[in-house]
């Protein structure tokens, strides 16, 4: 069984990011990178996947800049078997449509059984990418999925719904779906996944090398949001805060 | 040359969010002086059209094929495009609900249109409405713009607009026919499973709710955050990493896929305050925030901010309240 797995580098949740001067992208100087949350639960379900089958091929596969190895290599070391890097700029990437035509293209000739994702990327959040990669690969798709299933040429799929509810799915292979955060606890690299990453291959594909088509929306310009409220700010230690705030919450808010 | 709304059904009833697309939708309208026209697809949507049938638009567009009965996301997505096809509408407007996050991809990608999914606003632009999007955990908007191919689909994210804010009307209704090929459904699916009760919470009558998230830091912690809640007389809630990783239960999370609140108080405690919490405790009336990270988008919300740790500040705060 072949499953490939897209991972997307993102900034770090913490931290400051600070819009360029054009507005187009952000400046990427001093922030710390790291894999798109939702994906790494996207790689433990693929891994546990080829567990629970008896064998099985994970490939990582990433679209991005030169540091977007960094997260293939901790793909590898989790237990991917290969990884394939689509280089491009990151600023440039931000059409979901034009993205998702380069995956498909590149994962054309791969024959996967199974294609996951997260269901968005804390970046651009645009939640689309896995449904867009299984259209144009012609497969059966869904998002949102918090448990799989393998039966014989099919998976058996939990899609959560609003309001806590979900509904169980079964979609014939091959299928790509859009993890959700909190399907299952993705593991650490081991020091020997770590050794043994180092060995294991990249393969770099130049992204515009690959048929594409013109993006239908661009990203006009990044911006710092508008503070709505003016926030009151308390000073001082932990226990004068504390105390502060609970004067606050008594005489000028009156909740309690 | 028109915007579609397309409506969608909550407990048999019209959406809460089709309601607030609709008050987007008459905005829209107004700004650049294209039509509207309310969409009801699927297998007997009496009631959602009927209650369409009181907003104010220039049409309400009913269309019914048993084939929608199941809600599955191709028919459904198959059923859009012939639509689309036959009303050639400039802008495709919908709820960002979970039903839309697993629809609204599939027809960008049969019409080879742009989707721009989850956004909070527009704002008009020379060359026309340019749709603001928050990104990177909320730390940025975006201003986004389509290109030329048409429709383009925008999905309003969880009161961006005020559902009051949709003006009432009684638009003339046409009925539109459908062919569907069953054929085109590649999933099959089970009928919806409730959620686990067990533990059920509602979050939704509670006058105050202290809410913990990520910066809780392990479930050793919680008896700071429990303890704080009982002196307090409030709920205990979470965000959804903090269900992810097994320290609280499913049933008191707040945000897009848990609970929406709109306490009196809202203490948000080690929560950073990313799109997919906010859009459910934004109703409250006080929000108080404790987090380590000043520039954390939480206290953008937040009448009063504390910059310090939860584990620190929450005790004091216990100690206090008790004397």
């Amino acid at each position: 069984m072949k499953i490939a797995v897209l991972v997307k580098q993102v900034p770090g949740r913490d931290g400051v990011l600070r819009p360029t001067a054009d507005g187009s992208w952000f400046d990427e100087g001093e922030v710390a990178f790291e894999t798109n949350e939702a994906d790494t639960y996207a790689l433990e379900e693929a891994l546990q996947l080829c567990e629970r089958a008896g064998g099985g091929e994970v490939v990582a596969v990433s679209l991005g800049p030169e540091r977007v190895q960094k997260s293939l290599r901790d793909c590898l070391a989790r237990g991917a078997g290969r990884a394939i890097h689509l280089l491009t700029e990151a600023s440039t990437a931000t059409d979901p449509y034009t993205t998702a035509t380069r995956l498909a293209a590149l994962l054309k000739t791969e024959g996967c059984d199974l294609i996951l994702a997260g269901v968005q990327s804390d970046d651009l959040s645009s939640g689309q990418t896995p449904l867009l990669v299984g259209e144009f690969l012609g497969m059966a798709t869904a998002t949102l999925i918090t448990a799989t299933e393998l039966l014989d040429g099919a998976i058996r799929v939990k899609q959560e719904l609003e309001g806590g509810w979900c509904q169980w799915l079964t979609l014939p292979l091959p299928a790509t779906l859009g993890i959700q955060t909190g399907i299952n606890r993705p593991r650490y690299p081991t020091i020997k996944g770590i050794m043994g990453a180092k060995r294991k291959a990249i393969a770099t594909v130049a992204a515009a090398e690959l048929a594409t088509a013109p993006p239908l929306q661009r990203l006009d310009h990044l911006f710092v949001p508008r503070k709505e409220k003016r926030t009151v700010m308390i000073e001082g230690s932990a226990d004068e805060a504390a105390s502060r705030l609970v004067a606050i919450l008594k005489n000028d808010l009156k909740v309690l | 040359m028109e915007i579609l709304i397309l409506a969608e059904a909550h407990d048999g009833a019209l959406h809460r969010m089709t309601r607030e697309t609709v008050a987007a939708a008459q905005a829209l309208a107004r700004d650049t002086h294209l039509t509207t026209a309310l969409v009801v697809l699927g297998a007997a949507p009496n009631a959602v059209a009927d209650a369409a049938a009181t907003l104010e638009a220039d049409e309400l567009l009913v269309a019914t094929d048993p084939l929608l009965a199941s809600g599955d996301s191709d028919l459904m997505a198959e059923a859009i495009c012939q639509v689309v096809r036959a009303e050639h509408p400039t802008y495709l407007l919908a709820g960002h609900t979970y039903r839309a996050r697993d629809l609204f991809p599939r027809v960008s990608a049969r019409l080879a249109v742009p989707l721009l999914a989850d956004v909070v606003a527009y704002e008009m632009a020379t060359e026309g409405p340019r749709f603001i999007k928050p990104m990177f955990n909320g730390r940025l908007r975006a201003a986004l713009v389509p290109n030329t191919a048409r429709p383009v689909i925008v999905t309003f994210q969880a009161a961006a607009y005020a559902p009051d804010a949709a003006r009432p009307g009684t638009p003339p209704r046409r009925d539109l026919t459908l062919t569907l090929d069953p054929a085109r459904a590649r999933c099959q699916r089970e009928a919806p499973v409730a959620p686990a009760t067990g533990e059920t919470v509602d979050l939704s009558g509670a006058e105050r709710i202290v809410a913990v998230g990520r910066g809780l830091g392990s479930v050793e912690n919680l008896p700071v955050v429990r303890d704080l809640a009982k002196a307090l007389g409030a709920e205990l809630a979470c965000s959804r990493p903090v269900v992810d990783a097994g320290w609280l239960p499913q049933s008191r999370q707040v945000g897009s896929s848990g609970q929406t609140v709109a306490p009196k108080l809202y203490l948000a405690l080690g929560i950073s305050g990313a799109t997919q919490h906010l859009v459910g405790m934004k109703g409250s009336a006080h929000v108080v925030a404790v987090n380590k990270d000043p520039e954390a988008p939480i206290f953008d919300l937040a009448e009063y901010g504390v910059v310090g740790d939860l584990l620190e500040v929450a005790p004091k705060l216990t100690e206090r309240l008790r004397a």
